[in-house]
């Protein structure tokens, strides 16, 4: 809780350096020259959103709004960058760090891979969310949050969480594992420049090792086996 | 119908400043800043939500009762706290108790009824006076101290005596643990029971008796995460169709859905966009069409839309453009770079009609708002401030430079302060009253033929 405060703080104080900042934009000149966007995107244009997603992610909670159209604006900034090279359609693929590559340039991986993670991070532990509605909905008219799966039975007992875990059996729950927050990229100092600050790493940490410590209990009481030995990754 | 430099007819306005509340000092406490303004159905409540999880309604006093220089004047008539920070223990997150939103029910008895929502919960509050109170109990004194029975050697009938009026607040209902998302919009349907709560990426429709369980009528949230690219920014039921809903996006669309259709509405009945216009597009047309605020007309024949430089209202049998466009700022439209570098172009201001639905308005920068007359097409730009503001002066209107020789009286777009932005204003749904929200003050302005 001290680490949201900390952080909310902070970006309240970033905020007010933000609105404090020079406006050297307003030097443009003509407003007419301002209004027509340059054939290429300047650099600066580039980092700034960048920046402004690095940002966003560090949220405890990222604002879903903000997020998005700074990824939108980035990526069309990049596209306007590098004229050359035509977008492909994003696939659908189940390796993830591929699909996110395929949408901004091959230096950006350790971003696309954070962007990507981060998506999936709020998918997963939105999943885990979804649990205590599962009981509580008795098949009404409408379509029920959630939807609950056709036999529950004495899963019932284990607790909520268990039932959505469980949903599409044993392997999904690896599928839904993202393992590229464990990627050196991530974490390695060249990627951006902008090394996560301490404060921030546990809190980013803390989400993937709460589910994972969950999933590993589950994994015992259920299937009986040991916990899967799991090579710890960076910053744990 | 705004400002008439011509003699004009007998519906001018001219808009006075009638009173503000709220702390005086320049240092705003957190806590303090307003997150939604809204009057009740009679326009007799004034009710505002802040960043600190309070909900300040305010009354508005009966001609009858009131001295000859005060007219209509609105108090405080109750505060309570609505909701409190809570911690996600699941995801390690805070959950503000910022007030997103507050709606009020249609009155159906003594007591009043609102909806007031944060980022994941929503509650009903009942709203009741107490003005007389019991007296004359067998068993207990007049203290609540027990009586020994014993003692007791005559009964009597306890008789309802007069005091003083106490407003309490009590929530009656608690709708939580249904959006993952942030909400941001609430919004109670024409039956009167059930209403609909909106987040990022899902819509959910509630019965006002039943907390346990919601139905999800929009989903928009992609089986892959990394396929977002759009999120709901804004819904709200039709007036008078209780099937019948609007959703905006951040992409600058409007779907209509009619819940007759089926019971999950992903496909939309309508779909308003207007096309980009190709001179005017940059790096950040995506950002600037994203509509902050949707809101139907009282006839429910049109509804407005608010992005971020405009307010546009669409005929709802046409979806391929808007019927009428206001350019709110457009002098900040080649100051786009410098507002995305400080955010503001993030910005989400909210937009209201007036009773008739002939007048629209909507905040700006610097404690400017914007009024719209749609038949006169006049518009007139006021400021909500401490400075010049007399009760029963009329207003002055403002003008903003945009380029060249600054007149005087005018402000230069440079000059504009960007924190002081005026997000939340609502109108009074019969009378010329409106209620402008700066960050931590509510300005309340008449019309000086009131």
């Amino acid at each position: 809780m001290m680490l949201s405060k900390g952080l909310k703080r902070k970006r309240e104080e970033e905020e007010k350096e933000a609105l404090a900042v020079d406006s050297w934009w307003l030097d443009q000149g003509h407003p007419a020259a301002a209004q027509t966007p340059p054939p290429v995107a300047s650099s600066s244009l580039f980092d700034l959103s960048v920046l402004k997603l690095h940002h966003s992610l560090r949220q405890s909670e990222p604002d879903l709004r903000h997020l998005v159209l700074v990824v939108n604006t980035l990526r069309r900034i990049q596209a306007s960058m590098v004229p050359a090279t035509a977008l492909p359609p994003v696939p659908i693929q189940p390796t993830v760090p591929t699909v996110a590559d395929s949408l901004l340039s091959s230096s950006d991986a350790g971003l696309s891979a954070s962007v990507a993670s981060l998506l999936e991070d709020l998918s997963h532990i939105e999943d885990l969310n979804q649990a205590p509605q599962l009981q509580a909905d008795e098949g009404p008219p409408g379509r029920s949050v959630g939807g609950a799966p056709p036999n529950l039975g004495a899963l019932d007992l284990l607790g909520p969480a268990t039932s959505c875990l469980l949903e599409d059996g044993l392997e999904g729950l690896f599928e839904d594992i993202d393992t590229s927050m464990y990627d050196s990229e991530l974490w390695a100092p060249a990627s951006e420049g902008l090394k996560p600050s301490p404060e921030n790493g546990p809190a980013k940490d803390e989400t993937p090792e709460l589910d994972e410590a969950e999933l590993d209990y589950l994994m015992d009481v259920l299937v009986g086996t040991q916990a899967l030995e799991r090579p710890p990754g960076p910053g744990r | 119908m705004a400002i008439m430099k011509d003699s004009g007819g007998g519906n001018d306005i001219q808009w006075c400043f009638s009173q503000v509340k709220g702390a005086v000092d320049d240092d705003v406490a957190e806590a303090d800043i307003i997150s939604t303004v809204e009057f009740n159905h009679s326009g007799e409540l004034l009710a505002t939500g802040d960043k600190g999880g309070r909900v300040v309604i305010f009354q508005q006093e009966q001609e009858n009762k009131i001295q000859s220089h005060s007219r209509g004047e609105y108090n405080v008539y109750s505060t309570f706290q609505s909701h409190e920070p809570e911690f996600d223990y699941l995801k390690s997150l805070e959950i503000e108790e910022k007030i997103n939103k507050i709606r009020w029910l249609p009155q159906k008895n003594a007591a009043q009824f609102l909806l007031s929502t944060n980022d994941k919960t929503i509650k009903l509050w009942k709203i009741s006076e107490r003005d007389k109170r019991p007296e004359g109990y067998n068993l207990k004194e007049e203290d609540g101290r027990y009586r020994d029975p014993t003692t007791v050697t005559t009964l009597r009938v306890p008789v309802f005596r007069p005091m003083d009026l106490m407003v309490e607040a009590s929530p009656r209902r608690i709708f939580a643990n249904a959006h993952t998302y942030h909400i941001n919009s609430i919004s109670i349907n024409s039956d009167y029971e059930t209403y609909l709560s909106a987040d990022d990426l899902r819509i959910n429709l509630w019965h006002l008796e039943i907390t346990d369980r919601s139905f999800n009528i929009v989903d928009i949230k992609p089986a892959n995460m990394e396929e977002l690219t759009e999120v709901i920014t804004a819904a709200e039921f039709h007036p008078n169709s209780c099937n019948t809903f609007v959703y905006s996006s951040s992409k600058g669309t409007i779907r209509l859905c009619d819940m007759r259709a089926s019971a999950l509405c992903d496909r939309h009945s309508k779909l308003f966009e207007e096309p980009e216009d190709p001179s005017n597009r940059s790096f950040f047309s995506e950002i600037i069409s994203s509509i902050s605020d949707v809101k139907f007309s009282h006839s429910g024949r049109y509804m407005m839309t608010r992005d971020y430089l405009s307010v546009k209202i669409w005929d709802l049998n046409m979806e391929n453009r808007p019927v009428e466009t206001y350019q709110v700022h457009e002098y900040l439209r080649s100051k786009l770079c410098s507002l995305y570098e400080n955010d503001c172009i993030f910005d989400k201001f909210e937009c209201c009609w007036n009773g008739s639905d002939s007048v629209v308005m909507t905040g700006s920068y610097n404690n400017f708002f914007r009024m719209f007359d749609r038949n006169t097409k006049r518009d007139i730009t006021l400021e909500a401030s401490r400075e010049n503001n007399k009760p029963r002066t009329v207003l002055k209107p403002r003008k903003v430079c945009a380029s060249g020789k600054r007149k005087k009286d005018e402000i230069s777009v440079d000059s504009l302060d960007f924190n002081k932005k005026i997000l939340h204003t609502a109108w009074h749904p019969k009378e010329n009253i409106i209620a402008v929200a700066t960050t931590n003050n509510l300005y309340i302005f008449q019309d000086k033929g009131n």
